[in-house]
């Protein structure tokens, strides 16, 4: 572990800022709320914060991203795409960077989505432990509220200074870049992180009743519940909100945009979702999912069950997004999740 | 990681037939400019590509046993992406990706009698093993065809039925929902499940290969159960938004209690015992 004064460390961004190729971004403020964004200098990086609106997800999937570009001059010419912005982003929390590993799995699975996999490579992920808690958020029972990997870079306040983890090899190069002053961390200092990390696990108002391990057949038991689902859906707007501010959502559509020739253009994947009316719905009009229960109901499956008899993962990390952005305020899944571990024995 | 080639990327294709079949349905006969046969089993499909207006998932109709490097696709024009591809003739470009999914256990089915039951378009998938049989005919006993549609000039591949109904070596039947009265038809009349209890069935040696709409799935499963066939002697292939074709994009997951599917990866073509308990399949 090292050590480096906080002054130093705005030195540092605002020299990464200046004369790495990469593209910097880092938390800002943005009303009042939080974003991931550009930053133009080390001050407008705000690591104190509770939780971002969108997760660091689009950065490696955009909201809209070309896959294709195609000509219709003379026959068909295609060619594949990826729109690769290298960048060092800085100040992301913990259930953040399991988020990352886990679509780090899902794009890395056969066969490799290299749009994905090629953003993500090139890009240096700074973690801040969190200081602030969003009081929609669960980390602590997720077991995401603090991390041991995952990160180029780790820091945690100390008041006047950071603790820096080095999480990678991509991690220690950035530090031996830049003209940085940093020490080896003292036994004081480590002690003093492990007690806060230790501490951060108490700090957040919701939570799960049951270890989430427990969510993969507790979901499979109550799948069939349809009173359960009906009753839980029936504010649901179907927006599709909860799924946009999902770091674990990536599902996608792909769609065709001409150019004004009507000769070129691009084949882009957009994010979609789930519980949008449309999403399983084919050609011809058959809807395979029409049912709002049966939408939201996929949603919680996604999160507790699908994903982790796929990848292994619970893919829910407990950040309250979906929580927090719900207008009929039916999506947080402490709610829901407690109360079918509750009913689990009726 | 590295910088693999793209899964989204098609390539290009050229048509060298179309055949109206019917008033919603033409065969296209397509080869990738490559050269290279599409190397499908029966049963699977590609994503079909018209840059400009997008891609959609569509079943091959031909078999893998068809003379020359050519695939045959049968479209029904119901979408953007179809509706387009019917404005194509001969010597036209589009894009192809794949073969994608689970197709037709072959292997699995050589040596025993097989019994295809298609409503609708669901001839064009089962079509590829159909003409699998009928090419290595030896290779498997008794082959029964039973195919429905709504009315007589919904019939597809109106040529090869022709053939079908003439052949010895197969027993075929048809039937249609309705028919008009000043339409000449001499098959049978009403849905497709009144065709099944007229067929013998070898329950030890047979295996049912169903597909069709959606609506269909529940009746002739019923009928098939009437008749005792093992629900693991059943194959379907399901249709779905099968967007990607390689298990990410998410659209064509069907879920149970007991599990999850990618229609493009597990399946189009599934196991009906496997999917039975599975809520969302059927």
């Amino acid at each position: 572990m090292k050590v480096i004064k906080k002054e130093d460390l705005d030195d540092f961004v605002d020299e990464l800022i200046a004369k790495d190729e990469r593209e910097v971004v880092g938390v800002k403020s943005k009303d009042s709320k939080y974003v991931f964004d550009k930053l133009g200098k080390a001050e407008e990086l705000e690591l104190e914060y509770d939780v971002t609106i969108l997760p660091p997800k689009k950065y490696f999937m955009p909201q809209r991203e070309t896959l294709v570009e195609y000509e219709t001059r003379e026959g068909i010419e295609m060619k594949a795409v990826n729109e690769v912005v290298p960048r060092i982003i800085i100040g992301i929390h913990p259930y953040d960077l399991e988020s990352i590993k886990q679509m780090d799995k899902v794009f890395a699975d056969s066969p490799e989505d290299g749009n994905y996999l090629e953003k993500r490579e090139k890009s240096i992920l700074i973690g801040v432990n969190m200081q602030q808690f969003s009081e929609w958020s669960f980390a602590g029972s997720m077991g995401t509220a603090t991390i041991e990997d995952g990160y180029d870079l780790m820091l945690t306040d100390l008041g006047d200074r950071y603790a820096v983890e080095i999480g990678s090899s991509k991690g220690r190069e950035l530090l031996e870049e830049g003209s940085l002053k940093i020490r080896d961390a003292e036994p004081e200092e480590i002690e003093e992180v492990e007690k806060i990390e230790e501490n951060i696990q108490d700090e957040f108002e919701k939570e799960l009743d049951f270890s989430p391990r427990n969510l993969p057949w507790l979901l499979a038991e109550e799948y069939g519940d349809e009173d359960f689902w009906e009753e839980n859906a029936e504010d649901c707007y179907s927006c599709g909100t909860c799924n946009i501010v999902c770091p674990t959502c990536y599902c996608f559509d792909v769609q065709d945009f001409n150019d004004i020739s009507l000769e070129e253009g691009e084949r882009m994947r957009q994010w979609d979702g789930c519980m949008l009316e449309a999403f399983a719905e084919v050609a011809g009009g058959e809807n395979f999912r029409e049912e709002r229960a049966e939408r939201y109901r996929h949603r919680f499956m996604r999160k507790g069950r699908y994903l982790y008899n796929r990848f292994g993962d619970i893919a829910c990390v407990g950040c309250g997004r979906c929580a927090s952005q719900c207008v009929p305020d039916i999506a947080d899944p402490t709610n829901i999740f407690n109360k079918l571990w509750s009913d689990k024995d009726e | 990681m590295n910088k693999k080639e793209s899964p989204y990327l098609p390539e290009n294709a050229t048509i060298l037939n179309v055949e109206e079949m019917a008033e919603r349905e033409k065969l296209f006969e397509i080869e990738l400019d490559s050269g290279d046969p599409l190397g499908h089993e029966p049963g699977q499909f590609v994503e079909v590509s018209v840059p400009g207006v997008g891609e959609a998932p569509i079943s091959v109709s031909s078999s893998p046993t068809k003379e020359g490097n050519s695939f045959e696709l049968c479209i029904r024009k119901v979408g953007n992406v179809t509706n387009v591809i019917h404005t194509l003739s001969e010597g036209d470009k589009i894009g192809i990706r794949g073969p994608y999914g689970e197709g037709f256990p072959v292997e699995e089915l050589k040596g025993h009698d097989v019994i295809f039951i298609a409503g609708g378009l669901g001839i064009a998938p089962l079509r590829s093993l159909i003409n699998y049989t009928l090419d290595r005919r030896e290779e498997f006993e008794d082959i029964k065809i039973l195919y429905g549609c709504r009315k007589p000039c919904e019939l597809l591949y109106e040529d090869e039925v022709e053939e079908w109904r003439g052949l010895d070596e197969i027993d075929y039947r048809e039937t249609v929902d309705e028919c008009p009265d000043d339409v000449c038809w001499e098959g049978n009349v009403g849905v497709i499940t009144t065709l099944i209890p007229g067929i013998d069935i070898d329950l030890d040696n047979s295996y049912t290969v169903v597909c069709g709409p959606p609506i269909m799935y529940q009746f002739v499963l019923q009928e098939l159960k009437q008749k005792k066939v093992p629900d693991h002697r059943i194959y379907l292939s399901l249709e779905r938004r099968m967007k990607c074709g390689v298990g990410k994009c998410g659209h064509c997951q069907i879920n149970g209690k007991d599990g999850e599917f990618y229609v493009c990866q597990d399946g189009p073509v599934f196991n009906y015992d496997i999917v039975k308990d599975f809520e969302e399949a059927l």
